[in-house]
């Protein structure tokens, strides 16, 4: 039972046919070559996989493909310009907001989600919405204070 | 996962037309957060989905007779960050606030947090507590039951096959009143509650004694339980701490928790009994201070 979606991923428009168990995840590793965008727990636990849809942050591993047919995606892929990387890259590698990388992709989508939707937030506000983001390496405090460097870089 | 059939129709109509003709073998799928996750471990196995998610309309939070109707559609964010829902209901917003974390929020649906019956939900117990009613579409036309009437066992509601649920109408509270959600969950911030307990107090006019009291747990049976012998303790009576830990005490009665990774059983009905006193006392506080407010 496969199906012919189309998506709009990071501002391209792209068509797939893929069966209807396609979960969004595996639809962008593994039909459109995306591999950014991780699987940690694969039951919505971690935030490995965090991806934007029409620009709202979601766990790929939980979604279907085929419920993203005609919506926009934005993943980690997405958000370098052509020789710049985006604020929220920048600041993880500026602060130090990741070690082993695995958890990063989610952490920094997340971040720019985040950002998006509430552009100078508080330390409470940067606990609250990332704390759906699991990380085993850095302890947490870099990731924040990458944060809060993406968002006002004299406060860093 | 299995193969399966998909449709995401654009009305409900079409909606309940697909599903009454695929029966038993259909499902619903609207966030997909809970669906998914059991598919992909082989719980569960339906040959055809159909998707609310493209039917306009459905997700609309609106005002109803002077309370407030959450369509099924609704994310646990959108009724989380409703302007409306925070004015008039704070107690509703703040439930839904505590469900895992903002990603699931945004995934999440009201129609999921119900038809889902999972005992350990948070939103169910607020929206009982609230005297909420939930509103249910099927090829033979719309019902509408009192929400805790609609969970009838562990993951088990009154959904007949081929319904789908529209929407929760929940009345709002009468003046002089207090609510409050205590959701006790002592191994991570977004954990599904180890007890979960919302409780409402409505003042008579003399602003010294309870009219009404209703209280609602969760995590602690295989449905969402009303404490009703707890509510009758507190209904008429000059309320002061002792009585409102007494009533906290009797929701054990009312209780029968499951031992699992979260804590004994015997762990959960201690504190629930604890958890109910709490969420009595605010409630009660909020209650008097709204009274003083309008003094
Ligand atoms: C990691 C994680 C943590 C969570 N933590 C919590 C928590 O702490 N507290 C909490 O309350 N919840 C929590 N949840 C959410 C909750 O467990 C459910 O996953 C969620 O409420 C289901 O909503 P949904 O829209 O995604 O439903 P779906 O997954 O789409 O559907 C769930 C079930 O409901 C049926 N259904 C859905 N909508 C309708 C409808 N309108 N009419 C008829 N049937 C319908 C489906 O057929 C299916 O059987 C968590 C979820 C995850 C993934
Ligand atoms: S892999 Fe999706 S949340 Fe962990
Ligand atoms: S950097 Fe290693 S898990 Fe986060």
């Amino acid at each position: 039972m496969n199906r012919k979606i189309r998506l709009t991923v990071n501002g391209t428009a792209r068509a797939v046919e893929i069966p209807t168990y396609r979960t969004l995840l595996d639809c962008l590793r593994n039909d459109l070559g995306l591999t950014g965008s991780k699987e940690g727990c694969g039951v919505g636990v971690c935030g490995a996989c965090t991806v934007l849809l029409d620009g709202k942050m979601i766990s790929s591993c939980i979604a279907l493909a085929v419920s993203a047919d005609g919506h926009e995606i934005t993943t980690i892929e997405g958000l370098a310009g052509d020789e710049r990387l985006h604020p929220v890259q920048q600041a993880f590698i500026d602060a130090g907001g990741f070690q082993c990388g695995i958890c990063t992709p989610g952490q920094v989508v997340s971040a720019k989600a985040l950002l998006d939707a509430i552009p100078n937030p508080s330390d409470a506000e940067i606990r609250e919405w990332m704390l759906g983001n699991l990380c085993r390496c850095t302890g947490y405090y870099k990731i924040i204070e990458s944060i809060r460097a993406a968002a006002q870089p004299s406060r860093a | 996962m299995n193969a399966f059939e998909y449709a995401a129709p654009r009305t409900l109509d079409e909606a309940l037309a697909v599903l009454g003709e695929h029966g038993d073998e259909a499902r619903v799928i609207a966030g997909g957060t809970a669906l998914v996750t059991m598919m992909r471990q082989r719980l569960v196995r339906p040959s055809y989905l159909v998707s609310l998610r493209e039917i306009a309309g459905l997700d609309r939070i609106e005002a109803a007779n002077g309370g407030l109707r959450l369509g099924a559609l609704a994310t646990h964010r959108e009724v989380e960050t409703s302007p409306r829902v925070r004015e008039r209901l704070p107690v509703l917003a703040e439930t839904f606030r505590r469900v895992a974390s903002v990603r699931i929020r945004h995934m999440a649906t009201v129609g999921g947090a119900l038809a889902h019956a999972d005992p350990n939900q948070d939103p169910p117990v607020t929206l009982i507590a609230l005297g909420a009613r939930v509103e249910i579409r099927g090829a033979s036309g719309r019902r509408e039951l009192p929400l805790e009437e609609f969970f009838r066992d562990y993951y088990e509601s009154a959904l007949e096959p081929g319904e789908v649920v529209t929407g929760v109408v929940v009345p709002s509270l009468p003046a002089a009143s207090g609510a409050a959600y205590v959701k006790f969950l002592p191994r991570t911030a977004d954990d599904y509650a180890t007890v979960a307990v919302a409780a409402t107090v409505s003042l008579e006019p003399d602003g010294e004694r309870c009219r009404t009291a209703r209280i609602a747990l969760g995590s602690v049976g295989v449905t969402p339980i009303r404490a009703r012998a707890a509510e009758a303790l507190l209904a008429g009576q000059r309320v002061g701490a002792d009585l409102l830990r007494a009533a906290g005490e009797s929701v054990r009665g009312a209780v029968d928790p499951l031992s699992d990774h979260r804590g004994s059983a015997a762990y959960k009905r201690e504190m629930a009994a604890v958890m109910a006193g709490r969420a009595l006392t605010q409630a009660w506080d909020a209650a008097r201070a709204s009274v003083r407010g309008t003094r």
